[in-house]
């Protein structure tokens, strides 16, 4: 991580702890960090008589402020986070504030220790354990702060309730100290804390003085037979404020004196402007000024709409694409990719993989995924304000340290010069951690120095530039014998999204990506003769992390190609998962999603189901997925859903990911793709790449299982299963078996 | 100088008269409400009511807006206990929120027209409000809840 601040060289116990797997691992990660006031970001802005515990809790004589480390994207971490302090505070909503984290190492996610380490999810051995716990250290060191990957619950789980029990802990201390009374003897509620004879003493109030004793550090989080919010169905925080119109968005922010930006930017990504003709522009209503950046124009105006039109005015003449122009030539290297020279890794192998597919009946497919947009309906914008003194910047991100290395690097500032403002955002699914917007924003302001400056994209222009989904083609084989599935090979070969983020955010990763390995090798059923495969396609468009990332493809891929070699060997998509699957309590996800949808075999009438399984980001998540063939089309009637995630802290939110993913997963697979011709994508808008309306939406029903040994995430976990589900149900109802997304391009839907 | 009424404010503005309503609300009357998502009526998000309609103010001209009354959701009458807004609230509808603030314009549009609609009447006259995050079966189940609310009221 070579431009991150490596963390302060403290030691720490490597002990048993961190090997006895499970909760007590994530405790372990996170009761140092959460007691220690050493690298405590909130240190340095702590006004008079005011006190912090730990990087999550800060109070004031007037007010108490809890901090969200991981971005708000639209999935309500802006709210659980809090509500995890709250919990073992005792402190209700409307008792405190929520601000949203700073650049600091000790934001560094824990959660992503299980998604780095070379081992599957389901694998809780010593020796997967033992990786993990490496993998964790390295991100302390590193202090990756990052929200993805479903990772926001797994990170902050244990961690803030434990961050909530020291700042209980420590003001019951104070009230004690105050009172004469034994802190065993005090209880606290609702922001107080009450003696035994009534006396309530509010948490302000006790602010000076717990600044001046130790932080009870052996404190503990309740069990939660004891929640009071958590666990059960609660108001999210942000909802009033966003139904009221109240909640402002990036977008919505304003500075002083500020003026409006819009750029045009080289639509063959990253290649530079070689020259552009301005005339037109620039007696255009409401201009200001036109900027010639790295790899684009900007114009300067007096409000975002003059700025648009006028960009949109200027002629730009842009370097060629450095990868191919036209998308024939994107799939034509894609397939000449399955090849020793590419190879990315072989993930597993089992058995005897020739051997294998000798026996019985051989069964081969291919099956293709194109490059899709994130396009979350708030556009990327920004507001940047560079002085003598640095660059403040206002912008909606989910990485808030590597915003400040890419803007730092863009203007050759330093990234302690670059002071961020996170901000609530209308939608990410990957976006908003590349950096299109924090580049070009550093670039404008520098050239504007002093006046504050609003960025908005254009939609059109964030099309152009939102580097998309990794494309990708699968080519499977395998064989079924005696009604048993002998062998599977998997091979893929695909972008690689997460080498590409990890490129940009500079920190180069020369590892095989392991995103590429996601639904590919994560596969839960006995094989005997079993192999997996990537291949790393060179010299296409750069690609990203995708909400769900390499399993919203391979998840597809490897579905619906089970489901193949299932019916190949004459059984019951759902009996024979269930049968095949090898872990029990991922069997019992499956089973759940059976008896939700009471799965009885084929249902005739031009009716169909599919069922996939997949586990990403350590959830394993089941689906299935219930179609009509009508004269018009396929109609999606009815989805069932189970995802286990060891523990469901918000079921009404928790409801509320799950159909959105299920969502996310239809409506892409149905009708997105994004094609290029001369260096450009085709689709600009979303009349071009409509994902799913409401009149598509089918009812979706839902259930959370709660037997993971480990916390984990919902964000992303719904969506890989969604596409093969809705492919193997249009098989069932028709016979015809899709192996290409968007499925719009081989059959209608209603 | 354009002068328009705004949520029952008198407003004037001195801008083109081809500038879209929807950026004059936010760059220039400070009303943000109204979003922008795609700018060629594609998504909704900027859903406002025109002299008792709901409308894509992205694609309204602020020359031809000059004299009408526009509410935004922030002018909504009695906004505090609103029967669709209560039951916005009250269903969880949003996750980014970005789109709701049209979700909703468009929703009391709905009601107005048709006070009881089914889900098939929900999704003609809501498809035209795009939801990246797939909130749309919380925003069905909202408008139904509105929709009885709305009938208990009377």
């Amino acid at each position: 991580m070579g431009h991150m601040q490596t963390l302060s060289r403290r030691a720490f116990v490597f002990g048993s702890a961190a090997m006895a797997g499970g909760i007590a691992f994530g405790a372990y990660a996170s009761a140092e960090a959460a007691t220690s006031a050493s690298d405590n970001p909130l240190a340095a802005g702590l006004g008079p008589n005011s006190v912090t515990f730990n990087p999550w809790v800060e109070i004031s004589p007037d007010k108490i402020t809890l901090i969200a480390q991981h971005a708000d994207i639209g999935q309500g971490v802006g709210s659980v986070q809090p509500i995890m302090i709250a919990e073992e505070m005792d402190l209700d909503p409307g008792q405190f504030e929520i601000r949203f984290a700073e650049p600091s190492p000790a934001y560094f996610n824990t959660g992503f220790a299980d998604e780095f380490a070379p081992f599957v999810a389901a694998d809780q051995s010593p020796a997967a354990e033992e990786a993990r716990a490496a993998t964790l250290e390295w991100l302390r060191k590193s202090g990756l702060q990052m929200t993805g990957g479903s990772s926001t619950i797994p990170d902050t789980y244990q961690k803030l309730r434990l961050a909530g029990a020291v700042a209980r802990e420590t003001l019951k201390a104070a009230a004690a100290k105050r009172s004469g009374v034994a802190a065993a003897d005090l209880r606290t509620q609702s922001g107080h804390v009450i003696l035994p004879n009534g006396t309530k003493i509010a948490y302000v109030a006790l602010a000076a003085e717990a600044s001046k004793i130790p932080p009870v550090l052996d404190a503990q989080p309740r069990d939660p037979s004891k929640w009071r919010m958590l666990g059960k169905p609660m108001m999210r925080l942000d909802v009033r404020s966003k139904v009221m119109g109240e909640l402002k968005f990036g977008i919505d922010q304003k500075a002083e004196g500020m003026l409006y930006a819009s750029v045009k930017l080289n639509p063959s990504k990253g290649q530079p402007l070689k020259s552009y003709d301005a005339g037109k522009a620039r007696s255009m209503p409401g201009v200001r000024k036109i900027l010639e950046i790295n790899n684009g124009v900007a114009v300067i105006a007096t409000n975002s709409w003059y700025a648009m039109k006028a960009v949109d005015a200027i002629a730009c003449e842009w370097a060629p694409s450095a990868y191919p122009a036209e998308q024939a030539d994107h799939w034509k290297v894609l397939e000449s990719s399955f090849k020793p020279e590419f190879l990315g890794k072989e993930w597993k192998k089992i058995g005897d993989i020739e051997a294998g597919l000798k026996t019985g009946k051989l069964v081969e497919a291919e099956y293709r995924a194109p490059y899709v947009a994130h396009q979350p309906l708030e556009p990327l914008n920004g507001i940047g304000l560079v002085t003598d003194n640095g660059m403040e910047i206002w912008v909606g991100h989910q990485s808030p340290r590597f915003v400040q290395w890419v803007a730092a690097t863009a203007i050759g500032l330093k990234p302690e010069q670059i002071t961020f403002h996170n901000q609530w955002t209308g939608g990410s699914f990957g976006h908003r951690l590349e950096y299109e917007n924090v580049r070009v924003l550093a670039e404008i302001a520098n050239q504007m120095k002093g006046t504050p400056i609003k960025l908005v994209f254009s939609r059109e222009e964030d099309f152009l530039q939102d580097i998309p989904r990794q494309i990708a083609i699968a080519r499977h084989r395998g064989s079924v014998d005696k009604s048993k599935i002998v062998a599977a090979d998997l091979q893929l070969a695909s972008t690689t999204p997460l080498k590409g983020l990890l490129e940009r955010s500079g920190t180069p990763s020369k590892d095989p990506d392991g995103q590429l390995a996601a639904g590919l090798w994560n596969v839960y059923y006995d094989i005997p003769n079993f192999r997996a495969t990537s291949y790393e396609a060179q010299g296409l468009s750069p690609s990203t992390t995708w909400r769900s990332v390499g399993a919203s493809t391979s998840g597809f891929f490897t579905e619906s190609f089970v489901d193949e070699l299932i019916h190949a060997a004459g059984l019951d998509p759902m009996t024979a998962r269930i049968a095949m699957c090898t872990v029990p309590h991922y069997r019992k996800v499956l089973e759940t999603v059976a008896e939700m949808s009471d799965w009885k075999g084929p249902l005739g009438n031009g009716r169909g189901r599919g069922v996939a399984f997949v586990e990403s980001f350590g959830t394993p998540t089941a689906e299935v997925v219930e179609v009509t063939a009508t004269d018009r089309g396929i109609r999606i009637d009815k989805v069932w859903v189970a995802a286990d995630v060891g523990k469901v802290v918000d079921p009404l939110n928790f409801e509320s990911q799950v159909q959105g993913g299920v969502v996310w997963g239809l409506g892409h697979a149905i009708n997105c793709e994004l094609t290029y011709a001369k260096g450009a994508v085709q689709q600009t808008n979303y009349n071009h790449h409509e994902a799913m309306r409401i009149y598509q939406c089918p009812v979706i029903e839902v259930r959370g299982l709660e037997n993971d040994p480990k916390v984990r995430g919902i964000g992303e976990p719904p969506v890989p299963p969604a596409a093969p589900a809705l492919a193997n149900a249009i098989f069932a109802a028709t016979g015809k078996r899709i192996r290409e997304m968007p499925f719009n391009k081989f059959i209608d839907f209603v | 100088m354009i002068e328009l009424t705004v949520n029952g404010i008198k407003r004037q503005v001195d801008v083109v008269p081809e500038m879209p309503l929807l950026w004059v609300l936010r760059d220039e009357l400070g009303i943000t409400s109204a979003k922008y998502g795609c700018g060629v009526a594609q998504c909704g998000a900027c859903t406002v009511h025109i002299d008792g309609k709901a409308v894509r103010s992205c694609q309204s001209h602020i020359g031809e807006v000059a004299g009408k009354s526009v509410i935004t959701l922030e002018g909504l009458d009695n906004k505090e206990h609103h029967p669709v807004l209560q039951a916005w609230i009250e269903h969880q509808v949003p996750q980014c929120g970005y789109c709701q603030t049209g979700q909703i314009m468009q929703a009391i549009s709905l009601l107005r027209k048709i006070p009881k609609p089914t889900d098939e009447q929900i999704n003609q006259v809501m498809s035209g409000n795009l939801c990246r995050c797939g909130t749309y079966p919380r925003i069905r189940a909202a408008i139904h809840a509105a929709a009885a609310k709305k009938m208990a009221e009377k």
